[in-house]
């Protein structure tokens, strides 16, 4: 375990010192990161600025939720998105090869072999949002049990939006040239900024169960507000873990199926 | 010899067949690559929602289904990644190959990417014929003008689109980040565009929206099929996107000129 872990910091290590050496580069990535988190917050302040609920979630709780979405996306796009990407290029050139060959788990050594430092701007605007929301007037009540499982909820999201990237990876052992498949699991999972009850009926449905985004920020949200009873939480982490077993057991079998492209 | 223009007219229709084949050997990206403009429909999920119990300041529940609809038919037809594209080739030096063809570059990624309108076309069309079909003609223009002037103000935006798209590519000849500005870019393009939401609800940015050139690439096509606008709107909105159209392309072709006599070949 602790080998893991070393791995990790030291793959964290090196991203962030590639990082360091472009430093314009990164000053440009957070007054990006600004004006995208104040683009993402523009549809919920006109809303707001005229209605006082949107199905059923306050200005200071739709702001949450937009917090846990600016959250889970800068852990997706900080980390497990650019690591997968590496993958399908590894795939694709064959050096794959020499990552299985190493005496550690090959899920593990891809899932985090690149990161993008600078989305840790997105993280610390997603905590000024919750900051600012809870201060606001007519905000819920915050205890100590309801913030400890928020964070446990906002973990159990990204392993289920992880889970999700890691069924698409797997899917490129047989579709080599399958790589923007990453960029359409991002692209559908832009639908977990708003709660997933503005929907009715069937895609409800969908965003719940199908593609699970309301896994991802509608849940955790609510969690922080104390608005999920017992049962409901229990299915949450039973879901998430349902779906990580059912993740590492197609990226098991496509790994049998991969056959190097070098040769 | 013969003269430039007639050389390009000449290339014109291999460039499309080029091009065509391109989309067609590459067709599970394409699509895939298509798919991914989803924004629309996420807003449209939020509008929709929000104009459920009563309208939203002039905007009821189906005026939200047409105007998105009509955002993702135009986003679909007027999109493109020449910016992607050019900053590739130049970083792998595959840029020196064009330049040696005696044809200039904005028309031959030009019309690669006007090749593949037709393929857009076919995801668009079906849309379109949904829109038509679950929002009612109700929130569509019935205007024969306006409808007739459809096809050339699409054209326009597409030719908006494009020549930002090239400009921005050909600053990849200045900088290594050319990335990090067609993000900005497209960030821009989100606030005075309309693709968050309808321009006029924008408040006090919707005044400084209307003169972008963002507006002219996407929200004056929408506006000019869900909206009955009377002439003098009408002349306005197409005068803009000549007008945009004829500033963004000598933009894009004086920043080529200027960015090419940079160029080194790298790994040539």
């Amino acid at each position: 375990m602790t080998r893991y872990l070393r791995l990790f910091a030291l793959q964290l290590r090196v991203s962030a010192a590639s990082a360091m050496a472009y430093r314009a580069n990164f000053l440009i990535q957070g007054a990006m990161s600004l004006l995208w988190t104040a683009l993402a917050l523009l549809p919920l302040i006109v809303v707001f600025g005229q209605r006082d609920q949107l199905a059923g979630w306050s200005a200071p709780a739709a702001l949450i939720l937009m917090a846990y979405f600016l959250a889970v996306r800068a852990v997706m796009e900080g980390m497990i998105s650019p690591s997968l990407v590496d993958l399908v290029e590894k795939i694709r050139s064959g050096s794959f090869d020499y990552v299985l060959l190493k005496p550690i788990d090959a899920q593990a050594m891809i899932s985090a072999s690149h990161y993008e430092p600078w989305r840790v701007f997105d993280l610390l605007g997603a905590i000024a949002i919750v900051i600012y929301a809870f201060a606001q007037p007519g905000a819920p009540p915050l205890s100590l049990p309801h913030l400890a499982l928020g964070i446990a909820l906002f973990v159990a999201g990204v392993l289920a939006a992880y889970a999700l990237w890691i069924l698409c990876a797997a899917a490129s052992f047989w579709v080599v040239r399958l790589d923007n498949l990453m960029y359409l699991l991002g692209a559908i999972f832009d639908i977990a900024r708003w709660p997933v009850d503005i929907f009715r009926g069937g895609w409800r449905f969908v965003f719940t169960f199908v593609i699970p985004v309301a896994v991802m920020t509608t849940f955790p949200a609510e969690g922080l507000l104390g608005r999920l009873h017992a049962g409901k939480i229990a299915a949450i982490f039973g879901g998430t873990l349902a779906l990580l077993a059912l993740s590492r057991l197609v990226w098991r079998t496509a790994i049998r199926s991969y056959t190097s492209a070098s040769s | 010899m013969r003269s430039a223009p007639s050389r390009t007219l000449r290339a014109l229709p291999t460039l499309l067949r080029i091009g065509v084949a391109e989309t067609v050997a590459y067709r599970a990206e394409f699509l895939v690559w298509i798919l991914t403009t989803t924004q629309p429909l996420i807003m449209l999920g939020l509008w929709t929602s929000v104009a459920r119990e009563a309208p939203f300041a002039q905007y009821s529940s189906a005026d939200f289904v047409a105007y998105f609809l009509a955002c993702l038919i135009v986003r679909q037809l007027t999109g493109n990644w020449v910016a992607w594209q050019m900053s590739e080739e130049v970083r792998s030096g595959a840029m020196a190959m064009r330049l040696l063809r005696p044809l200039h570059p904005f028309f031959a990624y030009a019309a690669s990417h006007a090749a593949a309108i037709p393929f857009r076309s076919i995801i668009a069309l079906p849309v379109a014929i949904v829109l038509l079909a679950s929002s009612g003609a109700g929130a569509l223009t019935t205007d024969p003008v306006q409808l007739a002037l459809l096809v050339p103000s699409i054209a326009l935006a597409w030719l908006i689109t494009f020549a930002v798209m090239f400009a921005i590519g050909a600053l990849a000849f200045f900088l290594t980040q050319t990335m990090a500005i067609a993000n900005l870019y497209f960030g821009l393009f989100s606030l005075f565009s309309g693709y968050l939401m309808p321009l006029d609800l924008l408040g006090p940015i919707a005044g400084i929206a209307r003169w972008t050139p963002f507006r002219f690439m996407l929200s004056a096509p929408v506006e000019l099929i869900t909206r009955t606008l009377d002439r003098d709107q009408i002349v306005r909105l197409l005068g803009g996107q000549l007008a945009w159209a004829a500033a963004t392309l000598v933009a894009a072709l004086v920043l080529w000129r200027a960015g090419v006599r940079r160029f080194e070949a790298v790994g040539g």
